[in-house]
């Protein structure tokens, strides 16, 4: 039976969300209605008007432009961070199932030994030896997610490696190398892209999380998280400072779960 | 059963070890020079000699390990260089905020998924199901910190039902203690009752499934013996291994809770520490939240033991 995307009312709302999230970010590298650094201190505090939809900070910065900068830095530390994440973990994944033995129980200790430092705990670490910023934001982030990618691949590598069409690539040659790019690989391929989209908007909410705790993005560059944390000295004065932000967050990691969710029933042949 | 536990521990402490290696490698190697990082890249040559040799940096590293793990081992973590005490005591007198903190928050979890989860499955495709579901996705979408702001504006700001913030301490009262992390509770709860909904529902609809499950109602069971004995027993793999999960993302969780709800707990420990560069008390917090993390998934896999036979004898 042959699904349609389009139909499916999960894939088709979390599809829609995730490309207001892009649309967004993408504008906002050339168009944002006022300077999302630009301090106005006369105007600061401000509630929704016409001039701030969003209202303003505790400098005057305009909160929607601020928003719609800090899509960009939630895009880039999530892809950044899914791509370390997927890469470090599927090579685990593969050289622990495919070489087996010792290799494979050193390795899968290693990944629970990994799936003890969550994003938070690597950041601190990271962070009490290096600055605090976005590339410890994305590696943080990132090794948390090794262990799901490792756990995903070597699962898949242990299911095919002894199928027919592996077994019979090798009689006819196929070294190690070839097998797995060109036989294994493609065919852990589905599960692997809905871990992918289901991690971005961890990634997402991690990023925020380190930028509120200070071990992430560092002001004055606009992150969702840092915005909230500035928020929180002013959630009496005005609350909207605090709810646009977070608003935005909820948002973006609604739709992207209901993107993971229908790319999961598609890709899922269970699911027809 | 004990042959299963024996392998079981055997992966644990090798786990752990691998966690002890990470932790010392991050602080000790990764910055090439951790004198340099506690005085300051602007400290003298000769203070940050005199500080290699204190710590013995100058030794071969595996000696190094090698001693700081048997100290570690004998709960001897260093010492802190902003507060001037053993980092094991440091740590042990912010557990009783951090503890209850995740107990509490467990509890929220496991006494609102779990029923919640069978309520969905029971109704699959019905009303209660779909309301179960948006919960749920609204709870997985909302970040724990904005949840806890959002409490603070509402209890706090708007109502002042409860102050914003801060904790005085279990002598002032059980009532008071548990009072000022109810919030931080609720916040850090909600967030993993989400994720661990989806779980059970997902769980117990697998099983409603089964062949069992239809011979028992064709027997005349009575509807909460079918879910309740025969359903949720048979669940209860996957349920406890997200549970068990959550548990450990719960510890990560408090540590930004505490900084929401300003609680003197761990993380506030670890935060405070990096802002003074207190290396060894980054280290002790970081090597004690990642073992209990593989500690709790250590258990879970012992309960698989006990839930399914068929583990034991894998």
């Amino acid at each position: 039976m042959r699904r349609r995307p389009l139909r499916h009312l999960t894939f088709a709302l979390g599809g829609a969300v995730t490309v207001t999230l892009l649309a967004t970010a993408a504008l906002s590298l050339v168009y944002t209605p006022q300077d999302p650094l630009a301090m106005a201190i006369a105007s600061r505090l401000e509630g929704p008007t016409r001039a701030h939809p969003f209202g303003t900070d505790q400098y005057g910065r305009d909160v929607l432009s601020r928003v719609m900068t800090g899509a960009v830095t939630s895009i880039a530390v999530g892809v950044i961070a899914v791509g370390i994440g997927a890469a470090a973990g599927i090579f685990l994944g593969l050289a622990s199932g495919w070489a087996g033995g010792w290799v494979d129980e050193g390795f899968m200790r290693l990944v629970d030994a990994v799936q003890g430092f969550p994003a938070i705990l690597s950041a601190l670490l990271f962070t009490a030896v290096f600055a605090p910023g976005m590339a410890v934001s994305m590696v943080a982030i990132g090794i948390a997610f090794v262990p799901a990618f490792a756990r995903l691949t070597r699962g898949s590598v242990l299911e095919l490696r002894d199928r027919e069409f592996v077994v019979a690539a090798r009689a006819l040659g196929a070294g190690d190398r070839r097998l797995i790019a060109r036989h294994i690989l493609p065919n852990t391929a589905a599960p692997l892209i809905v871990q992918a989209t289901t991690s971005f908007p961890v990634a997402i909410l991690a990023e925020a999380a380190l930028a509120y705790l200070g071990l992430g993005t560092q002001p004055p560059y606009p992150s969702w998280g840092l915005m909230l944390k500035e928020a929180q000295n002013f959630l009496g004065m005005n609350p909207w400072f605090a709810i646009f932000p977070g608003g935005a967050i909820a948002a973006t990691v609604l739709g992207l779960n209901l993107l993971g969710d229908g790319l999961r029933d598609l890709l899922d042949p269970k699911t027809v | 059963m004990r042959g299963y536990i024996l392998r079981r521990v055997a992966a644990c402490v090798a786990t752990l070890l691998f966690v002890s290696v990470l932790v010392f490698l991050v602080v000790r190697v990764l910055p090439g020079d951790p004198a340099l990082v506690i005085l300051g890249p602007e400290s003298s040559r000769e203070a940050a000699d005199r500080l290699r040799e204190a710590m013995g940096l100058n030794r071969p590293l595996v000696v190094q390990y090698a001693e700081w793990l048997g100290g570690a081992a004998r709960g001897d973590l260093g010492r802190s260089i902003q507060y001037d005490v053993p980092v094991g005591r440091l740590i042990v007198s912010r557990l009783p905020v951090t503890l209850p903190l995740t107990a509490l928050a467990a509890a929220f979890m496991l006494l609102g998924a779990v029923p919640l989860g069978v309520f969905a499955a029971t109704r699959h495709r019905r009303a209660g199901d779909y309301a179960a579901m948006i919960f749920s996705q609204l709870g997985i979408s909302i970040p724990q910190f904005w949840s806890g702001l959002l409490l603070i504006l509402l209890f706090s700001v708007h109502l002042g039902w409860v102050s914003a913030g801060g904790f005085d301490g279990w002598a002032a009262g059980l009532w008071p203690g548990i009072r000022a992390l109810l919030l931080p509770a609720v916040a850090l709860g909600f967030f993993q009752t989400a994720v661990l909904v989806r779980a059970t529902r997902s769980a117990v609809l697998d099983v409603l499934r089964e062949d069992y499950v239809r011979t028992a109602r064709a027997k005349g069971v009575a509807e909460p013996c079918v879910v309740g004995k025969h359903t949720l027993r048979n669940a209860m793999i996957p349920i406890v291994t997200v549970a068990g999960i959550q548990l450990g993302q719960l510890i990560a969780g408090s540590i930004i809770l505490e900084s929401v709800f300003a609680l003197p707990g761990l993380g506030r420990l670890a935060l405070g520490a990096i802002t003074a560069r207190d290396l060894p008390v980054v280290q002790g917090v970081s090597l004690f939240v990642a073992s209990t993390i593989v500690v709790i998934n250590f258990v879970v896999d012992v309960a698989y033991g006990f839930l399914d036979p068929r583990i034991r004898y894998d």
